[in-house]
């Protein structure tokens, strides 16, 4: 087996809780946004990484690419280690990692076209000789399935899919090996949606492009990942291949999303686990294993309440963190 | 068939648009009935005019630039909505019909706490007394499963969460006990396991009250498993209505077909999503013949120039806006190659 080209150990992010006497007084606790977070990708797959509001999926991409600082925890990317390198050489590195953010809308700059906004890296970074840049837009907008006479638009004059394609285009200019996708299709309607992700899937394939896709919808990330991995409240309670994922769920949470996913089809028979309650806050997450107050189980015990069960290996390729893991819900 | 609670004839809502654009048509001809205790599902995607449907049946189009056309008939109760006097259509809206919102946190007032925002229809409309209505919020938040509700009534919209404040809106939708729910977009702000203890709550709910739910989503997964009857909407017009059963076996409008093959499904094998080209065109400028023609892979001459009626498919209940209807073999033919 090749080494993966992205490999994230025990990743932490820590904030500062609230404060009390009108924000002047000391924080009170910690926010553990995530809370030791392990995995690797291959080059040119994806991991789908998959978690509902507040389970921290967002932290760990921003800390990837150093948009925010990390706790604690090592990236590495290819042979360099991410989180200790210098400016400069953090600079020269953003190029070989990019992100696609969620909101086409608030995610590129409307006082910008559609050519300054994809030339803006190839000047930062110095890629591309000035004469030679009006091509380059040309060929990545193309590229993105968008015809070149929109290189002159600004981004009020595209529809919500055609900005989702500036911003994959403009993550691309600077051609990047890893490609952190953050949501990209959840603000698009379904028919652009498959879209974007019959693109994304087809850039993956030409360009060899190795995706960390965070998503909250898991029928989304079957389409595109190869592995998945389900975070709660700042951990990734279940990993696996994504067919082993769909067809035997370990962890009683990854059983209870499949199960709310909705299915387009009137006649579909499914056992609907509901589960009660919300996610609980990270500033105060419950003693013992993060799930135990809404788990579904039916052999949930004492143990549950006391002990935070490890991610550990279950089957072949497949890790979860519940102490019945060999035990599946029904 | 019994007799609709709600009937809605020939809507047209315009806006009158500044930038040059001139007159947006986002509700351009659209007829359905709401039938008793039935759930309708209101679908299509952002644009095509479903939220600006729900909107003229309770008058809350903003005037101007909005306008109702006339000629458009709004009917509840032998009544038709739009013409009634002010008067007598608030003593309808938020009381036999009542609607909730999208956005729980920007639909509920921030300074209130959540007990008066749902006292306040039983107040108005039912004239109990403060106590009284009070009471009932705090047996309507019991039913709506928040816990321990004789405290929260006190709570503040910002000290729930999502899914939570969503129970709330349900809460003050229901106090009165309308004969009509209107739930736009009730759960796509909400995580999926919100989504699918908010929409148990709203099937048992309506059996429990017996209303009519009209249930606007552009998520097809959520009518296939709450929805009696679909009614699928495309540039301002309704392009397909069916019983959920029929439309899902077999989609009459090329548009009902390709929303469903886009569908990333949980329930199928990996494979290549099928996707509709193009996006939905402007309000300002549909286009000519049938508005779906540019995106549609079957249309013909005929799409181009000539705009379809709805037409009975042959299946119970079923109506497409689409020629095919009158030519099957040419998408037998395009479905075969």
């Amino acid at each position: 087996m090749t080494a993966p080209l992205v490999r994230v150990d025990d990743l932490v992010k820590h904030y500062p809780g609230p404060r009390a006497w009108l924000g002047l007084g000391k924080p009170r606790g910690t926010v553990r946004a995530v809370d030791g977070v392990t995995f690797a990708i291959p080059a040119a797959k994806t991991l789908g990484l998959v978690g509902e509001s507040g389970s921290g999926k967002t932290t760990v991409a921003r800390t990837l690419l150093r948009l925010t600082e990390p706790t604690a925890g090592t990236f590495r990317l290819g042979d360099d280690d991410v989180f200790t390198l210098q400016p400069a050489p953090l600079r020269r590195l953003r190029r070989r990692m990019q992100i696609v953010f969620q909101d086409p809308y608030s995610s590129l700059n409307p006082r910008m076209t559609v050519r300054q906004t994809l030339a803006e890296p190839l000047v930062i970074h110095e890629l591309v000789p000035k004469p030679e840049r009006d091509g380059r837009v040309a060929a990545l907008l193309e590229e993105v399935g968008l015809d070149r006479d929109l290189a002159d638009h600004y981004p009020h004059e595209l529809s919500g899919g055609q900005r989702q394609r500036v911003g994959i285009a403009r993550a691309l200019s600077v051609e990047p090996q890893f490609l952190v996708c953050d949501e990209p299709v959840s603000a698009l309607d379904v028919s652009v949606q498959a879209q974007v992700l019959n693109l994304l899937a087809d850039l993956q394939r030409t360009r060899r492009l190795t995706y960390l896709f965070i998503a909250h919808d898991l029928a989304v990330v079957k389409h595109i990942a190869d592995e998945v991995a389900v975070m709660y409240l700042g951990r990734i309670v279940e990993r696996a291949p994504a067919t082993t994922v769909y067809r035997d769920p370990r962890h009683p949470y990854t059983k209870s999303l499949l199960s709310a996913v909705p299915v387009p089809d009137p006649d579909a028979q499914r056992q609907r686990i509901v589960l009660e309650g919300d996610v609980p806050s990270p500033a105060h997450p419950p003693s013992g294993c993060p799930f135990h107050p809404r788990c579904p189980h039916p052999m949930k015990n004492d143990r549950c309440r006391t002990e935070i069960p490890v991610l550990r290996p279950v089957a072949a390729g497949q890790v979860a963190a519940c102490h019945f893991a060999e035990h599946p819900m029904p | 068939m019994p007799d609709p609670l709600l009937r809605v004839r020939d809507l047209r809502t315009y806006f009158v648009t500044d930038q040059g654009g001139g007159t947006a048509r986002a509700v351009d001809g659209v007829s359905f009935d709401l039938l008793p205790g039935e759930t309708l599902g209101l679908v299509g995607e952002s644009g095509c005019g479903k939220t600006v449907t729900s909107l003229s049946i309770l008058r809350l189009i903003p005037e101007p630039p909005g306008h109702v056309r006339p000629g458009s008939v709004i009917e509840f109760e032998g009544r038709d909505l739009l013409t009634l006097p002010p008067r007598q259509l608030r003593a309808i809206r938020g009381n036999r019909i009542a609607m909730i919102f999208q956005e729980p946190m920007t639909s509920l007032n921030p300074v209130l706490t959540i007990g008066d925002q749902v006292a306040e229809a039983a107040i108005v409309h039912q004239r109990l007394t403060r106590a009284a209505a009070r009471a009932r919020a705090i047996d309507m938040l019991r039913q709506v499963g928040i816990p321990e509700p004789a405290e929260r009534v006190d709570h503040y919209p910002h000290q729930l969460s999502g899914g939570m404040r969503q129970r709330v809106m349900i809460a003050m939708a229901l106090i009165c006990r309308p004969q009509i729910l209107i739930a736009d977009e009730p759960t796509t702000a909400l995580d999926v396991t919100i989504q699918a203890q908010i929409l148990e709550l709203l099937r048992r709910l309506q059996q429990q009250l017996g209303m009519a739910v009209l249930l606007i989503t552009h998520d097809l997964g959520v009518v296939a498993g709450s929805a009696d009857r679909v009614v699928v909407m495309y540039a301002g017009q309704v392009v397909e209505t069916a019983p959920t059963r029929a439309l899902f076996a077999s989609p009459g409008h090329p548009y009902t077909e390709g929303l469903m093959a886009s569908i990333p499904r949980l329930d199928r094998p990996r494979e290549r999503l099928h996707s509709i080209p193009g996006a939905v065109p402007a309000a300002t400028a549909w286009p000519t013949g049938c508005r779906f023609h540019p995106r549609c892979p079957y249309a013909w001459d005929k799409c181009r120039t000539e705009a379809p009626p709805l037409l009975e498919t042959g299946q119970s209940g079923q109506q497409a806006r689409c020629w095919l209807v009158t030519e099957p073999a040419r998408r037998a033919a395009r479905v075969a190659s």
